[in-house]
Parts: C-alpha cells; sequence; structure tokens
C-alpha cells in the first residue's frame, strides 16, 4: 500500500463524482463526506510514512522525502477542510464538484512529490493545476460583475503560458540528454557543461515551478486571482501547491557538486526582486486576501534564499519554512473564512473589532500574522533566523542585508491587520459565530505555530537528513 | 564554560522567566476581573520574593555569571538555552521584578475594560524582560528582545490614550527596524565564533571593519531603544499615549534594555570599534542632555516632560558607559537604576492625578498641593532625585558620571553640566506649577488626597530613593567586580592592540 494516500484521494475524487450525480446534492453529506476524506487522507499519509518503492518503471518514488511532503500535504489538506468547511461563497449545487475537483488537484500534488522523470512531472502538475483553474470560477456570482470568471480566465491563460515554458524547458534538458529521468538530467547538470542550451533550458523548466510558488518574475497572477477567487479556494491556493511547488524544486536543485554560479545568482536576485515587490506592494492594500498574496510573492523570496545555499541543510530549512508558512496561513484563513458573512471579500477595516465580536479568531489571527511578519516565539522568526543564518554562511551578505530590511517593512502590514482586529472599534459590524471545532483548529494551528517555532530542531535535523538521502 | 557558575538544584532565573508566563497562562483559561487583578499581583509579588534568593546568593566578588543554567536547545545551530546574572545584569533583573507588582496596583482601578487581556500582556511583558536581562545566548536574547514588542505594543495600543494607534505602530517599526540588522550581526558574529553563547563572542580578535560594522549594527538596535538622540521620536508619542504601568515599564525597564546592551554586547565584542567611536557618541549624549533638557524645559503636558526628561538622564547613562573608566560606568548603571526608580514613580504620580483631573496638562494639575498634601511630598522628593539632588539617589549617579567625564576630558564634562541645571529648571517648574500654581488655578477643592493603596504604591519608591541616595555602598559593591574586570580586560586589550582610533579623532 505505498501509495495509499493517493489512492484515498482517487476514492474520494470518485465518491463526489457519484454525489454530484444526483439532482439535489445535500451540501451536508458532501461537507461530511469532505471532511472524512481530508482526515483518511492525512491518516493514510501517516500510515505510508515509512514505505519505501519505486514505481512505474522509476519514474515514480515512493521516498522518505516524498512521504515527508506527503503528510505535510494530508495535514493541510484535512485542516484546510475543517477551516473552511461552511463554503460560503460556493453554491450549494456545485459543491460536490467542487470537492471532486479540489480532491483531483490534492492528488496531482501528492503525485507531484512523489515524481521523479519530466512526463510523470508534467502529468501531475497538470492535473494538479487544471483542477484549480476550475475551482477559481466557481465562486458564486453575487456581485454581478463576475470576478471570479474574470480571476479564472486569468490564472488558467497565466498557468498554461508557464507550463508552454516549461514544457519547452523539458524538451530541450530531453534534447540534451537523452533522458527525461531527473537523475540522469541532475548527473548530466552536475559535470558543469554550460552551453547557452543548458541555461535556457533550466531556466524555462524553472520558470513552471516558479510560477506555482509565486515567485518573481512569475507572480503576476497571484493579486487578481487571490481577490477574485472565493476565500477557502484562496486559502487552498496559497497553501498546499506552494508545498508540492517546493518539494519539486528542491528535487530539480539537488545537483550534489552544487549549483553553477549563474543558477545562485539568479536565485539571489529572484529572492531579493520578490522580497522587495511581494512587500512593497503589499504596504497599501486594502483587500485581506490581496495583502496576503503579496505577503505570499515576499515569503516565496524568503524561501528561495533558502534553496539557494545549496546544502541538505539549506533545503530542510526551506521545508521547516514552507511547512511553518502553511501554517500561518491557514490560521489567516481561518480567521478571513469564517468573518466574512456570506462568503464575500474582506477589507482591512472589515475586521475591526474583531477582538470583542470573536476573541478566538482574534487571537488566532493575530498569531498568525505576528508569525508571517516573522516575530519569535513563532515559527516565521525561527524559519527566517535559519535562513538567513544559512544564507550568510554561504556568504551572501547583501543579500541577507536586504532580506533583513524587508522584515522591516513588513512588519507595517500585518500590523496594520492586527490593529483593526485589537484596536479599531466594531461599530456596527455584527458579531461573528463559529463553530466550536473551527475554534478547535485554531487553537491546534496556534499551538502548532508556537511549538513548531520554539522547538524547530527535530524537524530542521529530520528534513535535512532525509533531503540528504536525495543527494 | 568556565565563565560560568553553573547554579545546582532550584533552577532560580528559570523559575523567574517562567513564573510570570505560567500566571499568564493561567489567565487564559479563568477570566473574572477581580480575579485577574489579584492573579497578577499574587504572581509579580512571588516572582519578586523569588527574586532576593538571587540577592542572597550572589556572590559579588567573582566576575562570573552566576545561577547559570545550559541546556542545550537547537544543536544544529549551536544554540542553547543559557542564562546567568552578573554584577551588570543583577540589579536590573531586581528592579524588574521589583516594579512589576506596583504596576498591576497602579492599574487596579485605571484600567477599566478588558482588564484579564491587560494583566495578561504585563505578565507575558514581564516574562520576557526578564529573559532580555538573564540570557546569555544571543538567540535567546533576541527571541526575548523582539517578543516583548508585541505585549508592550498591545498595552499602548488598546490601553493608550487619544492617539494611540500612531504612538503604538511608532514605537513597533521603530524598535523592529532598528533590531532587524542586530539579528544579521549576531548571524555574522556566530559564523566567526562557531557559538552563539555571549561570552565566548567576547575579545576575539575580529578585523577592525568587522568590528564597526557589528557595532553599527548593534548602535543602531540599542539606540534606538535607549533612545539616544537623534534616535528618540517614538519615545514622547509612546510615553505619553501609554497607560500609567506601560510608561512606568517602558521608562523604568524598557530603556535600560538598550544601555544594557550598549555596556553588554558593544564594549566587549568589539572593543576596538568602540574605542573608536566612542568620541562622536559621547557628544551625541551631551546632545542628548542638552535637548532633552530644553525640549522639557517647553512642554505643558506632565507625561511629555516625563518623557523628554528621560532622552536627557539616559543621555547621562550613555555618556557614563562611553567615558570607559570605572566611575563613569558605575555610576551608568547606578544611573539606570536610580532613572528605573525615580521616573518611574513620576509616572505613577502623574497617573494618579491623571485619574483625578482626566487630564495631562501642567495648567489643569496646577495647585493642587493643597488639597492633596500627600501627593504634593512625594511629588516633591521624586522631582528633587530627578535632578540629582543631593542625598537622593540621582546624585549619586549623576556625580560618579560626571566625575568619570572629567577624569576622561574636562571639556566633555563641562558641556554635560548645562544639561544639570537644565533638569533642575524644568523639574522645578513642573514642581512649582502642580503644588502651588499661579493665581488662576482651576478650582480643585474636589480632589481627594492619595488613598492608602496609593501610598503604598509610592512608599517603596522613596525608601530607595533615600537608601540609594545615603547609602549606595551595597549597590555600588554588587556591580564593582564585574565592572573592574570588563574595563581590565578592556585596558589589557587596549595595550595589546595599538590601534588607529586614538589618532583618528584628536
Amino acid at each position: 500500500m505505498v501509495i495509499l494516500p493517493e489512492l484515498v484521494l482517487l476514492i474520494g475524487a470518485l465518491a463526489f463524482f457519484v454525489i454530484s450525480l444526483g439532482k439535489m446534492p445535500n451540501p451536508q453529506v458532501a461537507k461530511f463526506t469532505a471532511l472524512s476524506f481530508g482526515f483518511a487522507t492525512f491518516l493514510a499519509a501517516c500510515l505510508s510514512f515509512h514505505s519505501q518503492a519505486t514505481l512505474f518503471y522509476g519514474v515514480y518514488a515512493v521516498d522518505q522525502y516524498s512521504q515527508l511532503f506527503k503528510i505535510l500535504i494530508g495535514f493541510s489538506l484535512a485542516m484546510l477542510l475543517v477551516v473552511g468547511q461552511n463554503l460560503k461563497g460556493i453554491a450549494d449545487r456545485v459543491r460536490p464538484e467542487y470537492y471532486l475537483f479540489l480532491m483531483l488537484s490534492v492528488l496531482g500534488l501528492m503525485m507531484l512529490v512523489s515524481s521523479v522523470e519530466l512526463i510523470a512531472i508534467f502529468i501531475s502538475l497538470e492535473l494538479s493545476s487544471f483542477a484549480l483553474y476550475l475551482l477559481v470560477p466557481m465562486r458564486d456570482d453575487r456581485t454581478g460583475i463576475r470576478v471570479q470568471m474574470e480571476a479564472g480566465i486569468k490564472y488558467i491563460l497565466f498557468g498554461v503560458m508557464a507550463t508552454g515554458f516549461m514544457l519547452y524547458g523539458m524538451s530541450y534538458l530531453f534534447g540534451l540528454t537523452g533522458t527525461t529521468y531527473l537523475k540522469d538530467i541532475i548527473a548530466f547538470l552536475s559535470k558543469g557543461n554550460l552551453q547557452p542550451a543548458v541555461v535556457v533550458a533550466v531556466l524555462m523548466t524553472l520558470g513552471g515551478f516558479f510560477y506555482k510558488l509565486a515567485v518573481f518574475p512569475m507572480h503576476f497572477w497571484v493579486p487578481d486571482i487571490y481577490q477574485g477567487a472565493s476565500n477557502e479556494t484562496t486559502g487552498f491556493i496559497a497553501t498546499i501547491p506552494k508545498l508540492g511547488a517546493v518539494a519539486l524544486l528542491i528535487r530539480l536543485l539537488t545537483v550534489p557538486t552544487g549549483h553553477p554560479q549563474f543558477l545562485t545568482e539568479l536565485l539571489a536576485v529572484v529572492a531579493v526582486c520578490s522580497m522587495f515587490y511581494g512587500n512593497l506592494s503589499a504596504l497599501v492594500q486594502k483587500d485581506i486576501k490581496r495583502m496576503l498574496g503579496f505577503s505570499g510573492i515576499a515569503h516565496a523570496g524568503f524561501i528561495t534564499l533558502g534553496l539557494l545555499t545549496m546544502s541538505s541543510e539549506g533545503y530542510g530549512i526551506a521545508i521547516y519554512y514552507i511547512a511553518g508558512y502553511v501554517l500561518m496561513n491557514l490560521a489567516c484563513f481561518l480567521v478571513i473564512s469564517n468573518v466574512s458573512q456570506e462568503g464575500e471579500n474582506l477589507l482591512i477595516e472589515d475586521l475591526s473589532g474583531l477582538y470583542q465580536r470573536q476573541p478566538v479568531l482574534a487571537f488566532v489571527l493575530a498569531v498568525g500574522l505576528f508569525g508571517l511578519a516573522g516575530i519569535p516565539p513563532f515559527v516565521g522568526f525561527m524559519g527566517k533566523f535559519m535562513i538567513l543564518a544559512s544564507a550568510l554562511r554561504a556568504d551572501h551578505l547583501l543579500v541577507v542585508c536586504l532580506a533583513a530590511i524587508n522584515t522591516a517593512i513588513a512588519i507595517y502590514y500585518y500590523l496594520c491587520v492586527v490593529k483593526a482586529a485589537y484596536t479599531a472599534e466594531p461599530g456596527s459590524r455584527p458579531s461573528v459565530e463559529v463553530h466550536p471545532a473551527i475554534q478547535a483548529a485554531g487553537v491546534i494551528l496556534v499551538l502548532a505555530i508556537v511549538m513548531l517555532g520554539t522547538l524547530p530542531a527535530k524537524f530542521v535535523d529530520f528534513a535535512s537528513a532525509v533531503v540528504q538521502t536525495l543527494l | 564554560m568556565d565563565l560560568l557558575l553553573i547554579k545546582e538544584g532550584l533552577p532560580l532565573l528559570t523559575l523567574l522567566i517562567f513564573l510570570p508566563l505560567a500566571g499568564a497562562l493561567v489567565l487564559l483559561f479563568y477570566h473574572g476581573e477581580s480575579f485577574a487583578r489579584l492573579w497578577t499581583l499574587v504572581v509579580t509579588s512571588l516572582t519578586a520574593v523569588v527574586s532576593i534568593l538571587l540577592l542572597t546568593g550572589f556572590n559579588s566578588a567573582s566576575p562570573k555569571y552566576q545561577f547559570a543554567e545550559a541546556y542545550e536547545w537547537i544543536p544544529r545551530f549551536h544554540i542553547n538555552y543559557i542564562v546567568g546574572v552578573d554584577g551588570i545584569s543583577i540589579l536590573l533583573v531586581i528592579l524588574t521584578t521589583f516594579i512589576m507588582p506596583f504596576c498591576v496596583l497602579a492599574s487596579w482601578k485605571y484600567i477599566k475594560n478588558r482588564v484579564t487581556p491587560f494583566m495578561f500582556c504585563l505578565l507575558i511583558m514581564e516574562t520576557s524582560m526578564i529573559g532580555v536581562f538573564v540570557a546569555l545566548d544571543f538567540v535567546l536574547f533576541y527571541i526575548f528582545w523582539e517578543f516583548m514588542l508585541i505585549p508592550m505594543y498591545l498595552l499602548i495600543a488598546i490601553w493608550g490614550g487619544p492617539r494611540k494607534v500612531y504612538a503604538s505602530i511608532k514605537f513597533f517599526l521603530y524598535t523592529l527596524a532598528g533590531s532587524v540588522l542586530l539579528l544579521v550581526a549576531i548571524i555574522a558574529l556566530y559564523l566567526k565564533t562557531g557559538s552563539f553563547f555571549i561570552p565566548s563572542m567576547m575579545w576575539q580578535e575580529y578585523t577592525l571593519t568587522f568590528q564597526v560594522l557589528v557595532f553599527l549594527a548593534f548602535f543602531l538596535a540599542f539606540a534606538i531603544k535607549v533612545p539616544m538622540f537623534p534616535f528618540h521620536t517614538w519615545l514622547p508619542a509612546a510615553h505619553v499615549e501609554a497607560p500609567t504601568a506601560g510608561s512606568v515599564i517602558l521608562a523604568s525597564v524598557l530603556l535600560k534594555m538598550g544601555t544594557y546592551g550598549l555596556l553588554r554586547f558593544c564594549l566587549p565584542i568589539t572593543p576596538d570599534a568602540t574605542m573608536l567611536l566612542a568620541t562622536p557618541i559621547l557628544w551625541l549624549s551631551i546632545a542628548g542632555i542638552i535637548y532633552g533638557g530644553f525640549t522639557a524645559l517647553a512642554q505643558q503636558d506632565m507625561k511629555k516632560l516625563i518623557a523628554y526628561s528621560s532622552v536627557g538622564h539616559m543621555g547621562f547613562v550613555t555618556l557614563g558607559i562611553f567615558v570607559l573608566n570605572s566611575r563613569g560606568v558605575e555610576g551608568a548603571i547606578l544611573q539606570m537604576i536610580n532613572h528605573g526608580v525615580t521616573t518611574g514613580a513620576l509616572f505613577l504620580c502623574v497617573g494618579m492625578i491623571y485619574e483625578r483631573t482626566h487630564s495631562r496638562e501642567l495648567a489643569m494639575a496646577s495647585g493642587v498641593g493643597k488639597y492633596m498634601p500627600w501627593f504634593a511630598t512625594f511629588l516633591a522628593v521624586f522631582s528633587l532625585s530627578s535632578f540629582g539632588f543631593p542625598g537622593t539617589n540621582s546624585f549619586i549617579g549623576e556625580f560618579l558620571v560626571l566625575a568619570g567625564t572629567f577624569e576622561k576630558n574636562t571639556i566633555l564634562a563641562l558641556a554635560a553640566i548645562p544639561g544639570a541645571v537644565l533638569a533642575a529648571a524644568y523639574t522645578l517648574r513642573m514642581l512649582q506649577k502642580v503644588v502651588w500654581g499661579g493665581t488662576a488655578n482651576p478650582d480643585q477643592s474636589y480632589l481627594s488626597d492619595l488613598s492608602v493603596r496609593e501610598i503604598v504604591i509610592l512608599a517603596p519608591f522613596l525608601f530607595f530613593v533615600f537608601w540609594i541616595g545615603l547609602g549606595p555602598q551595597p549597590f555600588i559593591d554588587l556591580i564593582h567586580t564585574s565592572v573592574s574586570q570588563l574595563l581590565e580586560n578592556l585596558n589589557n586589550w587596549q595595550q595589546q592592540h595599538q590601534i588607529a582610533a586614538t589618532v583618528l579623532w584628536r
């Protein structure tokens, strides 16, 4: 049962297909089916944690590395389904389809972290992406101006373009090496043969992955899609696909002899540009999802900074950072999807007086945002600190200083949201009722953010050791 | 680790750090307002009592870090949980633990809404403040240093005055922006020494350029916290808007973290850079003293007046630190304590007036002496102490600092003298207005004098004002060994390393 989590997701998707065939599907049934499959996936990922196998002629590797990511994905999925269980922004009649595509998208990501061959990577990436493209326009049309359609079209057009780049790069890689297996391609790259064709091939392939992670200059889709998609969908886009993107980037970048110079420089420039672009743009946002989108670009820059140290330690820290980032984002989206009354977008000022309207949510939001801002003792600080330390060890002083300055810029917009939640008066805004299960999920997230932040040693050691096995 | 005197048995410092935190966690589950007040008072008092064990067990003849505890934390990065106190930090820890119960008492009636969260913030604030002073691992230090911003921000932003939003954000941004490069400097030092243990970073051979860069990163972070002129602009805003307890914590403890940082890190870790850059910093201190004095003279708002006077007083502290002789440094440490006692008490006094008149304007508070004789007495003594009247605590501190400055450079010392005169001018002006006022005093007959609770709050401060003022020897004994060890190391260093520093600034 080495692919148990994937099977569970597949069965889940099929189950929703069956449910969607019914005339008027019951939203409660859809909700509980989704929740049970979410937890079953997490459980399956835990059960198959120690599995080791290579399947399908060596294109599909089930190893410690992929299983680590599958646990992270499974946990995030379970949390996401709990926090967004009300699906306020999605019409009742399309909910089974919504869950169907959500499961398929996660299935694609699960397959992605196990893929070690270009075709397999492409197939799983597209399975995940196309399902995701469909989730965006499924939002119900309350504004009458169809922003979700605009977002969906933008997402698919940009996404297809990025995929085109990636395929083009992959074809070059195949042409240069005569193989589609990552192992052989990496062996070829590590010979240090830097003809222009290699550079172009690597850049274009990376471009496709950068699109998923939303790193500058492949970030431009983020704000509109974050804003246009329903709160729950955005919560998904902002978290789980990033795990997949990081997993894939690390697989591709684990060149045992270290990166060629141009790649290191490229990653450094990309990281710094992402941070400045994301943070400076986030400063002026009024829509909180848009703000989190820009902040996501900045955090993607930080992760790139972790990747650029090209040591197993750096990769381990990058995994730690993305895991923490997903937790903190889940905390924020928990608040957003539940404060939103009928699934509408929230402005930052809509969170005014949240402290009085729903103290638990305000606390979860504050922890999530202070964590994203990198204030100790939350996981964001430890991740930031370790990434800076490993980047400075690799002698990137200038980049580290710029990154440090960025954390000072970033604090302002996070603080503005906390300010609204804690100091502004609620005015006529109603109090927020949330299900105890969601409150419990919030508390679990807060505990995870604090625990992972204060006791990071085990996780980072494990992640680094796992990456070491890839080298 | 021969620098540490490992504490066997009861982990006293860990207990001090985590007792308030544990108390805060209890408040998460029990929300009752009167319970919260009482519980917080109990926890902070208990912490204060436990901290007395530090004094009784402290060996003032040893320059080592005492009551030390060391546990492994993140082995991959050589980050450990190491805490300990020496002569430089012990008084600051005691000051912190003893100020806190009075902050709780001062907020007893002042804070009317959201009492439980307020007490929660006070308690986690205490945890992080004690942590900053006892941490001997740089990452641990940084975590406490940064974490403190959150409760302090909330204290100002939720329970503050009318411009609380502006003041709290300014406070947070200013302090955080200052300390981001501190983090880079810490990592750079780690990469040079292979450890985050603070004493192992001291007195190491770094290149001068490296030292200067690290020093500047340190200095930016600490100078903002002190705050030194010209980085002081967040202070008046934060002080004025913060609730009384917040102002007291800010003035008594938070500002000391900056000067503690300068003393603990800048001097021993970057000695060459310190000697190279001491002269401009000394003149910045002078500028702060004079500027703070003149600005305080023009204030109509009592809290603002005291805030600007803090800029002046802290100028004396940095002056004392950077003259780099034993009188100056000991005077500076003593002055840190004195400022904590006196200014804390003055903020409490202003808070008491504010609770009655709901205004901090001098004009609105003039002439209360007739109706509040107890209050007037306390205010008079604390004001005298504030400008260093002989017999009060600040006199000892300022005298030592000035004596140290004369030892170093006469012109410098002469330049600092007007600051002392200005201090007398603005304090006496405030005292005159509040106690007597003029012919056009507002009607103050509705005022009631201090209650027993308020007298209990102020009396210990009075006690310390006179104790340090008349018999400072026990306090100096506590700090002397560590300071002379530090300066001895510095002198040895100076003799071994003939650097261009002295040539450059002459």
